[in-house]
């Protein structure tokens, strides 16, 4: 993974001086709230509900074990002992005091680690495949991209007060493991007619309360010029997005207003324009940055495992772990970990200092010292011998990581929703409980195979319900919790937006919903299909008569 | 007639907190001045301004409660939560520190 | 709110802005809003003394491109602090149409907007601050190394990691 040199540890650096500073100036009233909460909100400092919350930086969901033990000291040091993983691949604590951030944010840039625009309406943390480097089917490795729009974004000085926030992600695969069609701007590599490698980019997908997916604007930008291009898409937006209603600032409202063939243009005539080999990256910056993501030393292995195929047989926790946890790896003999977030009861996407020491012990042993994160709120290890699997099962199990769900109904996207957040309307986390309590028996779960549910505790979509194969939006009715529940969203090369099956349910009213929604599908699904198979067969209906026809 | 509490968080640490008597900001829900009606209400969040100016509390705001045995109770669950702590973790925030909600 | 270029400040500003309804004086250096130069730009032609322009947020700088080299001063109006629209403006006065006069930023003016604004192209600042000087010394010093190109010369880290100048270009 990349690692610091002079240069980045002194922009770091600096910044943390920087940030010490203007803190020193709000506490001392040098400026005020209005003033300063923009300048937090850079470092991904937000005042929430029982205190403010910081969001840490986790680039395209990298950690070296060395980082993980970082975040679980400030976890320990600075917080109540945990930390929670959210859908952009970042990590938030949610009982920071003001005067202790600047210190924190020390902390991490010890280890290359910072919260810079976290927030705000600039370009955020970019993601990425959490298959990156290592999944079967991909071209190219996107972290390399990644970094370098890392790089190029960070303190953009014409893009750092855009209309609104600014999310990029980039996948290296076809299979879309990072939610391209929600981003602002999605881009996939592939190859072209003649063999070279470059980016389809897609404009203009985002949640929210107008949800839209990404439109294609052009099917093919060879990929040297990444740069370029990307600078004349933030500047036609940073030009023409609207800036007089912060409901309709995104890049999605531009690309829905003028048509995203006009949009097109737009950006094609500002980069012909603009086009400059000096914003390019050079030959050897690319190669310095390339260096960083070579793959760890694998050992030659032979393509079958027969110790671990026997375990499997022995044990059937461990095989049913493997099904749901484990995925395909490019180098024989290895494979990729899901390592699920989801226990049973739990909160999606939290864990404690404890597990995250843990985590980064078993990292070390098992895979090369390094973790990702996803987007889903779940940890990978990226290069695990087929070998260890069954002494990583028990490692994880230890700690209570080895929860056999990930995909499945109990693998739920959550945002924080009102138990922390200043914008929600209504609690997510004990609806994602309840839900996980409700389906634990593993055997129904493996029934009901790949189903995803997503939380959201309000319009903004943090927990990305939209695309949800059920979606849950919390809403406020009279200071009542209500459930509003979507059917048929998608994430993925599918990408699709959840329809709205009727009327809200109340608090005690959801899990009882999906789980008639559960039941219905497992009566007419056809051999083979999953839940989304089988709602885009029959559609709404008959879950809308199940659920509402008895009124 | 709705009663009507001024909270706020306070600058420093982002800790939840209440306009007490005499201009003091109590941790403790219990504590707050509870007022009615419409005048009095927009006085107690003017009041509160001294505290912002000092940079005492962040962004004041008036909220409705009911009083239930004489101690104010809150009417939403986004208020119940902040005077309490976060519902799925019993262990934290005021709940824990034996204050009532 | 004191006028701060090339690192002092400047104490008796030539340029006197006229507002959109007033009177424009025979003599002296004035600043035009750009809708009032575009409608009444031939008044300008036999004026003898210098003209500004100032470009608010939203106006379209194309229009004024064939201008460009008749303006003493470019005045970027930024509304709010976080409206973003007139980095972009500077940046393309200078890379796309060649401007090189002032570039003057005016409105909300604060601080921490000081070195983006520099880098994009400005060399003139119109501080909104108690200590315009300071604020200026203190902004423009706290950062000493930059990811990205911009319309300044300062050179970007990624040129310093490879001091001799590659000719190749990533492929």
């Amino acid at each position: 993974m990349y690692r610091y040199d002079e240069y980045d540890h002194r922009i770091l650096a600096e910044r943390v001086e920087q940030f010490r500073d203007q803190v020193g100036r709000r506490i001392a009233g040098d400026i005020s709230e209005d003033e300063f909460k923009p300048l937090r909100l850079m470092n991904g400092l937000y005042l929430q509900l029982h205190a403010y919350m910081l969001r840490v930086a986790i680039p395209y969901g990298m950690l070296s074990s060395t980082q993980l033990r970082k975040l679980a000291y400030i976890a320990r040091r600075f917080d109540k002992g945990y930390g929670h993983f959210t859908t952009r691949q970042n990590i938030q604590y949610h009982w920071i005091k003001l005067e202790q951030a600047p210190d924190i944010l020390g902390e991490l840039a010890e280890v290359e680690m910072h919260a810079i625009q976290t927030s705000g309406n600039c370009v955020r943390n970019t993601t990425a495949d959490q298959f990156a480097g290592v999944a079967f089917d991909e071209i190219e490795d996107p972290r390399v991209w990644c970094e370098i729009v890392r790089q190029w974004s960070t303190f953009h000085p014409e893009f750092s007060f855009l209309p609104r926030k600014f999310k990029i992600a980039i996948t290296g695969s076809p299979h879309d493991r990072a939610a391209l069609c929600v981003h602002d701007i999605g881009l996939r590599m592939h190859r072209d007619a003649a063999g070279e490698i470059g980016f389809e980019v897609m404009v203009g997908g985002g949640q929210g309360r107008t949800p839209m997916l990404a439109e294609t604007i052009r099917p093919f930008l060879p990929k040297q010029y990444l740069l370029s291009y990307l600078e004349a898409i933030l500047r036609v937006y940073n030009q023409l997005g609207r800036r007089d209603n912060i409901h309709k600032a995104r890049i999605k409202i531009l690309v829905g207003a003028v048509g995203a063939a006009e949009f097109a243009r737009l950006v094609e005539a500002e980069w012909q324009a603009s086009r400059n080999e000096d914003l390019e990256l050079p030959a050897a910056e690319f190669e310095r940055i390339h260096a960083h993501f070579a793959l760890p030393p694998y050992e030659a292995l032979p393509a079958e495992t027969p110790a671990f195929h026997a375990k499997r047989f022995e044990n059937r926790e461990f095989a049913r772990w493997v099904r749901t946890n484990v995925s395909r790896h490019k180098q024989p003999g290895y494979a990729i970990v899901t390592v699920s977030l989801k226990p049973e009861g739990g909160v999606p996407g939290d864990a404690s200092d404890r597990q995250m020491e843990a985590m980064a012990d078993i990292a070390e042993r098992f895979s090369f010292g390094e973790v990702r994160v996803t987007h889903e709120q779940n940890l990978v290890l990226a290069h695990v011998k087929e070998a260890d699997l069954y002494e990583l099962w028990r490692n994880l199990g230890f700690f209570d990581l080895a929860a056999a769900n990930a995909g499945l109904i109990t693998d739920i996207i959550a945002c924080p929703g009102l138990d922390y957040c200043s914008l929600a309307n209504a609690r997510s986390i004990p609806v994602s409980q309840a839900i996980g309590r409700r389906f634990a028996d593993p055997e129904r779960q493996a029934r009901i195979g790949e189903l995803k549910i997503k939380i959201s505790g309000c319009i903004n979509a943090c927990g990305h319900h939209h695309v949800g194969h059920i979606g849950i939006l919390g809403v406020d009715k009279k200071g009542e919790e209500f459930y509003q529940i979507t059917l048929g969203g998608s994430a993925d090369e599918t990408a699709a937006l959840g329809d709205i099956v009727g009327p809200a349910f109340a608090y005690d009213r959801v899990v009882d919903a999906v789980d008639t929604i559960v039941d219905t599908y497992l009566g007419i699904r056809i051999e083979g299909e999953r839940f989304l198979d089988t709602y885009r067969r029959v559609g709404l209906q008959p879950f809308k008569e199940r659920l509402y026809g008895a009124r | 007639m709705t009663q009507e509490i001024v909270t706020a968080n306070r600058l420093r640490d982002g800790a939840v907190v209440y306009l007490a008597p005499e201009g003091y900001w109590s941790e403790r829900l219990a504590d707050a001045v509870v007022v009615e009606g419409e005048v009095a209400a927009a006085e107690l969040l003017g009041t509160a301004e001294a505290a912002v100016k000092a940079q005492i509390v962040v962004a004041p705001y008036r909220a409705d409660v009911t009083l239930e045995s004489g101690l104010p109770v809150p009417r939403t669950t986004k208020e119940r939560i902040r005077s309490r702590g976060p519902s799925i973790h019993p262990e934290l925030g005021k709940q824990a520190e034996g204050q009532p909600a | 709110m004191a006028l701060v270029k090339n690192g002092t400040l400047v104490a008796d500003d030539e340029w006197r802005f006229v507002a959109e309804a007033d009177e424009i004086p025979a003599e002296g250096a004035v600043v035009v809003t750009a809708r009032r130069w575009l409608k009444e730009r031939d008044r300008f032609a036999g004026r003898n003394a210098p003209t500004g322009i100032k470009i608010e947020a939203g106006d379209d700088i194309k229009a004024l491109a064939a201008d460009i080299d008749r303006f003493g001063l470019v005045a970027v109006d930024f509304p709010k602090f976080n409206d973003g629209r007139g980095y972009s403006t500077a940046h393309l006065l200078r890379e796309r149409y060649g401007y090189k006069g002032e570039i003057r930023a005016v409105g909300r003016v604060l601080r921490d907007s000081l070195l983006y604004m520099h880098r994009c192209g400005f060399d003139a600042f119109d501080i909104v601050d108690k200590d315009p000087l300071g604020a200026w010394r203190q902004k423009l010093g706290e950062m000493s190394v930059f990811y990205q190109p911009a319309t300044d010369d300062r050179t970007p880290a990624r040129e310093l990691r490879h001091p001799r100048r590659p000719l190749a270009r990533a492929s």
